[in-house]
């Protein structure tokens, strides 16, 4: 297999090239100590609270078009860097002239300690680049994963509200480099024993991990990032599926959604919604933008959490994995997927290729809730998600898939069976939430009791059938908005 | 030009204090320049710490065995309590906080070693390599086991005034509750840290992340067995402290200063996110019983408090924090019969301490619930009751700890508040909206705020400041408080420049450093401009008061006729620029450095006795609150919230606001999402943001009014008779809370019996307790 063993990126117009690497080293390691950029902050080294947030610009998959996404640089490895713009709190001023962003940051007295703005900055700037007139909900959606413990975010808001009016700095053109830093080959570091791959296509990365079956796979980074910073692992082979075309399609055909395993939540969370309307607030609760640009939905997948958002949603709606090993393909339905406590399906060198969510085809109503502490960024403890179709007032179709109260996101197969058939009526919904006990005996920890998680469970299910009844019943997010 | 011209042009004085001005760092906050703790250039040779914590809650150490520690790849030394030349210990009040712990662990997370080694990484990979052997002891893990087991860290308080138990014998109405009131973690977005470097003839440069950098001269003196002359703190700013960095700082910056003084380098302790959520220290949770009696209209004839809060396994700040819960618990009522029962509960947890409210909070907390519940059971809105009790101006004013209100403003603030918020009509209309509503229940709250501004221990109300003007007319300034996002320095320097007559340019405000300004009290109490502010404008008008000496007898000219103005300096006749007039002066030999000293004045106060005057004044503020409950869930929302506040003459309007605005938004993350949650074997579950839920940005109410009071002037002197305003508005509040309570009240549950943080979880409990009454 050819490859180099060269990092090589755009930072502030000039091209990095960085080599023997250490493959887990952090974006915001990389920043703070090896080129003292110290702008950007660490605060929590797990991705929840936004001060290390940096942007990176990439080529679209045309090869014409530039995204900007913000992105945590405290769970980010470098060497994911490769092909891409680093942009950092530093980039954005011209010499002593702020760009918009910092100036109404100032203006409008944003920063208090100042900690968590280099952060509020950079999640702004993205902002600002990709949304021409947000309102106050884009807004909120946009900084849902920086956290500021001082202002109370009213000022950071007006500031996201009036950066607009300031001239415009003339827009970068970003494509020349990013295109001198695109690479033929697959990047492959050693480094100390440990090693590193970024494969190009498919076929490398299946033989790749059919040679290495105990190698790390890297998408996101979102989970993977924290075992190296919390839980200080050393991973001996990390193989990155970024840069594979065939993992990051997204595509429809007649009858489903295929989404490859490397799509990131940003990408594949619109074209799912726009199928599922319904969808639309689970997937704008599901963690923060820095994250969803990163993670994707094969990780949350194939990570196999039971408090993963993504897979209630996709169980209910049928979904199965396209799954590779070598050259062989499998098929295999997200309900059997799951065996036990972040134990899969998967068997060693194989992998998710893609995702495959059928198409909506009837009448069915498909609906997903979650339940937390708070309503953005937070961790799921009971995610439930619906597919329902009524006939002549009954039930013919009918399933019911929970997060948050077993070992593994599940089906509720004896709710389902008290519901499929009956009714659609308040008492096939109070008996089946007898049967929700039955299917789940969940536990007690941080996010909430057993016994919390189970009514909570019911009365999700009694609220979805009042939204079947009424599309006057707004949530308390939907409410007045 | 005339004289008389040159005055018109003139104008007034320049004004300085009053000016919304940004922040003094706000340039270099948003461009990524400024400079935090672990961003300050590293000396080489620089060597990294991390902690090895306990994993049990209450052990004897049987053996510490760290030979594997030691032999990890990057590491060059450890450090244990045997290693400490001075005192082991980094308790503020009381000695009972041992830096290392050789003999037994209190709680999961107590330090038992530090790991020196030559990166961040190595240093925490290697703590996970120690053989501990525990010896178990039975934990005690909550307040009320503790209260039953009588395990204390100071002896329980009593305040008596009148004759509460005649009182509500004799009352028409009684109540009772329990409730349960969370703590809260500090979460400063910057972790505690210190950097430590080692100086000529072993003195050492402290540089600390720290809101006391005096107690942190002090205690690494004594832990390092050095007189305090050799020891200098630094801290130029904080990413954030809010309390946290009040006496836990010590521990950090101790450890880092045991090990630059054992390898004789330099060494710098970062915590990670989750080792200082678990080590550290956070707001206490408290547990409150009252018994009230009042009459048909709501007032209150007697009131019987015991509150029981969880210090944790020390005392630390425990003492004077639950002495503050008993001086608030009146807030802004009258009480005329009251007990107040406060133990201080040890607990095999870490030890708590100080948050923004410093037990005013917990206190607050208390006595409106009881409002609330007298309202409820009334069947009046609360707001009548909290009028009805409220203190007067001229009777009924004299608090349960004998100190007279005398600038009660709590009536003028409500009225204003509620006829602009609209409050009585809005609650109308909420009752009508929810009596069509099964599921969304909206809810509306106004609470009140009076808290007392001044430290509780009279001695610590003072404050020094030094300034120095340079030739070039530009100005340095020295004072004691320290930066932690709250606009200390700002304002400060906004006096010195009124003072001055300068542009705040031209001030170059300096780090605190105890070697400038030795002695300094924490940057608590709220009390940071008040004191340092003061402080630096004595320093301020010593200078100027020379140079107007200076200037009168050099042009020959009257005291009188000389007259500063904005960057300008008129004597009589003669206008020259403050430069020039400095540089004049300089030649002249004429000092232009000094320093100004603050004491707070007629506070005192007997501790025995619990009473005195311990606040030089109060501030007041109120909020209402309205948000929408859904009663299938729990989850809810604020929709619009409506605040006044005083904050006297502000010294800058845009600091305040910031102060008002994000104390109500932290306050309401206190009491509704952000949830310690311990397991049954004493270990903290939410130790990081991932499951510790502060409020993001789409917590904030859509519609968001906040005003502060206008023309209400400190009725006592203070700095430009301007208030206190960091603690007081995170009680604000306490409004978000009752509105979520009175959204899921219903004429057949009035008295939801709704606990602290009202998280989802707990609402439904509420919902689902009310439904078997």
């Amino acid at each position: 297999m050819a490859g180099s063993a060269t990092v090589r990126f755009v930072l502030d117009g000039d091209i990095v090239e960085l080599n023997d690497v250490d493959p887990t080293r952090t974006v915001l390691q990389f920043l703070r100590e090896d080129l003292r950029r110290k702008g950007s902050k660490e605060g929590c080294a797990e991705g929840d609270c936004g001060a290390c947030t940096v942007v990176v610009a990439e080529l679209d998959r045309s090869g014409d078009g530039v995204l900007l996404k913000a992105i945590n640089s405290c769970i980010q490895f470098l060497p994911t860097l490769d092909g891409k713009e680093l942009i950092t709190v530093e980039s954005l001023a011209d010499g002593e002239s702020l760009h918009p962003v910092q100036k109404a940051l100032i203006d409008n007295h944003g920063s208090q300690c100042g900690f968590c703005t280099p952060g509020f900055v950079m999640s702004m700037y993205a902002l600002y680049e990709t949304n021409a007139n947000p309102g106050r909900q884009d807004i909120d959606d946009a900084l849902s994963g920086n956290l500021c413990r001082c202002t109370g975010y009213r000022p950071i808001v007006a500031a996201a509200t009036e950066m607009y009016s300031a001239t415009a700095p003339i827009p970068k053109d970003r494509r020349q480099q990013l295109q001198q830093v695109q690479r033929g080959d697959s990047l492959q570091i050693e480094h100390r024993g440990r090693r590193f791959f970024a494969p190009a296509n498919v076929d490398e990365f299946a033989s790749l991990l059919q040679q290495n079956p105990e190698a790390t796979i890297l998408a996101g980074g979102t989970d993977v990032g924290l075992w190296v910073t919390k839980q200080h692992r050393e991973l001996q082979t990390v193989i990155y599926t970024g840069r594979i075309a065939e993992l990051n399609e997204l595509d429809v055909s007649d009858s489903y959604l295929s989404v490859g395993a490397a799509v990131t939540l940003t990408a594949a969370i619109p074209a799912i919604v726009r199928q599922y309307p319904r969808l639309d607030e689970l997937f704008r609760r599901f963690a923060s933008p820095p994250i969803r640009n990163a993670g994707t939905i094969g990780g949350n997948i194939a990570n196999g959490s039971p408090i993963g958002d993504s897979m209630a949603a996709l169980m209910v709606l049928d979904t199965s994995l396209v799954l590779r090993c070598g050259t062989l393909e499998r098929e295999l339905s997200l309900d059997s997927f799951y065996h036990g406590y972040m134990v899969s399906d998967l068997q060693p060198g194989e992998f998710i290729a893609r995702v495959k969510i059928p198409l909506p085809t009837d009448d069915a109503i498909v609906s997903s809730q979650k339940w937390s502490k708070r309503f953005d960024q937070d961790i799921s403890a009971v995610c439930t998600a619906y597919r329902l179709v009524v006939r002549d007032g009954s039930v013919s179709a009918f399933r019911m898939a929970c997060g948050g109260l077993a070992a593994t996101v599940s089906r509720a197969t004896k709710t389902e069976a008290a519901i499929n058939g009956q009714p659609w009526s308040d008492a096939t919904i109070e008996n089946a939430c007898l049967a929700l006990a039955e299917d789940f005996a969940p536990i007690t920890d941080m996010r909430a009791s057993a016994d919390s998680r189970l009514r909570v469970s019911q009365n999700l299910l009694r609220r979805f059938f009042a939204e079947t009844q009424s599309e006057q019943l707004p949530t308390v997010y939907t409410y007045g908005r | 030009m005339s004289n008389c011209q040159r005055c018109t042009l003139m104008a007034a004085e320049y004004d300085a204090v009053g000016a919304a001005l940004p922040h003094d760092s706000a340039h270099l906050h948003v461009t990524g320049r400024a400079s935090y703790t672990d961003d300050l250039p590293e000396p080489r040779d620089l060597l990294h710490l991390a902690v090895g914590m306990s994993t049990v809650p209450h052990a004897e150490l049987a053996a510490v065995d760290l030979s594997s520690v030691l032999a990890a790849p990057g590491v060059v030394d450890v450090c244990v309590a045997a290693d400490i030349p001075g005192t082991n210990n980094y308790g503020p009040i009381v000695a009972d906080d041992p830096i290392l712990t050789d003999d037994r662990v209190q709680y999961v997370g107590q330090p038992v070693f530090a790991v020196i080694a030559t990166s961040v990484d190595a240093a925490r990979k290697a703590t996970g390599l120690a053989n501990i052997d525990y010896r178990e002891l039975e934990a005690i893990l909550d307040p009320l086991t503790a209260v039953e087991k009588q395990s204390f860290v100071l002896p329980s308080e009593t305040l008596l005034r009148g004759d509460p138990d005649s009182a509500l014998e004799s009352a028409p109405h009684r109540a009772t509750r329990r409730v349960f009131l969370g703590g809260q973690d500090q979460f400063y977005l910057e972790g505690h840290i210190a950097m430590v470097v080692p100086q000529d003839d072993a003195c050492l440069l402290v540089y600390s992340s720290t809101q006391h950098p005096d107690e942190i001269q002090s205690l690494v003196a004594h832990a390092t067995g050095r007189p305090a002359s050799d020891v200098t703190v630094v801290c130029r700013r904080m990413g954030g402290a809010f309390g946290g960095k009040e006496s836990q700082a010590a521990l950090i910056a101790c450890l880092a200063a045991l090990a630059a003084d054992k390898t004789g380098r330099p060494c710098k302790l970062r915590l990670d996110r989750d080792d200082d959520m678990i080590m550290t220290g956070k707001r206490h949770d408290f547990v409150i019983d009252y018994e009230v009696g009042y009459d048909d209209s709501g007032l209150i004839l007697g009131i019987d408090f015991e509150f029981a809060s969880r210090c944790g396994m020390s005392a630390d700040l425990s003492g004077p924090v639950n002495d503050r819960a008993m001086f608030s618990c009146d807030n802004a009522y009258f009480l005329e019969n009251v007990r107040i029962l406060s133990h201080r509960c040890k607990t095999n947890t870490v030890s708590n301490t100080a948050f923004r409210g410093f037990g005013g909070p917990q206190g607050m907390f208390a006595i409106e619930y009881v409002i609330e519940d007298i309202a409820r059971r009334l069947g009046k809105d609360p707001l009548q009751v909290r009028r009805r009790n409220f203190y007067g101006k001229d009777v009924r004013n004299i608090t349960q700890y004998q100190q007279v209100v005398e600038d009660n403003i709590i009536d003028e603030v409500f009225d204003e508040l509620v006829a602009s918020s609209d409050y009585e009509q809005r609650r109308k209309e909420i009752r009508t909206f929810n009596a069509g509503s099964d599921v969304l229940k909206r809810g509306i709250a106004i609470t009140p705020v009076k808290f007392g501004i001044s430290f509780t221990n009279t001695l610590l109300n003072q404050a020094g400041a030094l300034v120095h003007v340079y030739k070039d007319g530009t100005v340095q300034l020295n004072h004691g408080g320290t930066e932690m996002g709250q606009g200390l320095y700002i304002k400060v320097a906004q006096v010195v420049a009124e003072e001055l007559q300068i542009d705040v340019e031209r001030i170059r405000i300096m780090a605190a450093d105890t070697s400038k300004v030795p002695n300094a009290s924490a940057t608590a109490a709220s009390s940071g401009a008040d004191m340092n502010g003061m402080a630096a404008k004595k320093a301020a008008t010593k200078i100027r008061t020379r140079l107007t000496r200076f200037a009168a007898r050099h042009f020959s000219v009257s005291e009188a006729d000389v007259a500063f103005h904005r960057n300008r300096v008129v004597c009589g006749e003669n206008e020259l620029s403050f430069t020039e007039l400095v540089q004049l002066a300089w030649a002249d030999r004429v000092p232009l450095s000094a320093t100004g000293f603050y004491k707070t004045p007629k506070i005192n106060y007997d501790r025995a006795s619990f009473s005195g005057r311990p606040f030089f004044y109060f501030a007041y503020g109120a909020a209402v609150t309205e948000v929408v409950v859904d009663r299938l869930t729990g989850e809810n929302r604020s929709l619009r919230v409506d605040i006044l506040h005083d904050c006297g003459d502000s010294l800058n309007p845009a600091i305040d606001l910031g102060q008002v605005e994000g104390g109500y938004v932290q306050g309401v993350g206190w009491l509704t999402s952000e949830e310690l949650w311990w397991n049954d074997r004493g270990e903290l579950g939410t130790h990081a943001p991932s499951t510790y839920k502060i409020p993001t940005c789409s917590d904030l109410a859509p519609d968001f009014r906040v005003q502060l009071m206008q023309s209400v002037p400190n009725a006592e002197d203070t700095i430009y008779r301007s208030k206190a305003v960091g603690e007081p508005p995170l009680m604000l509040a306490l409004s978000a809370f009752h509105a979520i309570r009175d959204a899921i009240a219903t004429a057949a549950s009035p008295l939801p019996d709704l606990q602290a943080p009202a998280t989802p979880e707990a609402i439904l409990n509420a919902i689902q307790a009310a439904g078997h009454e």
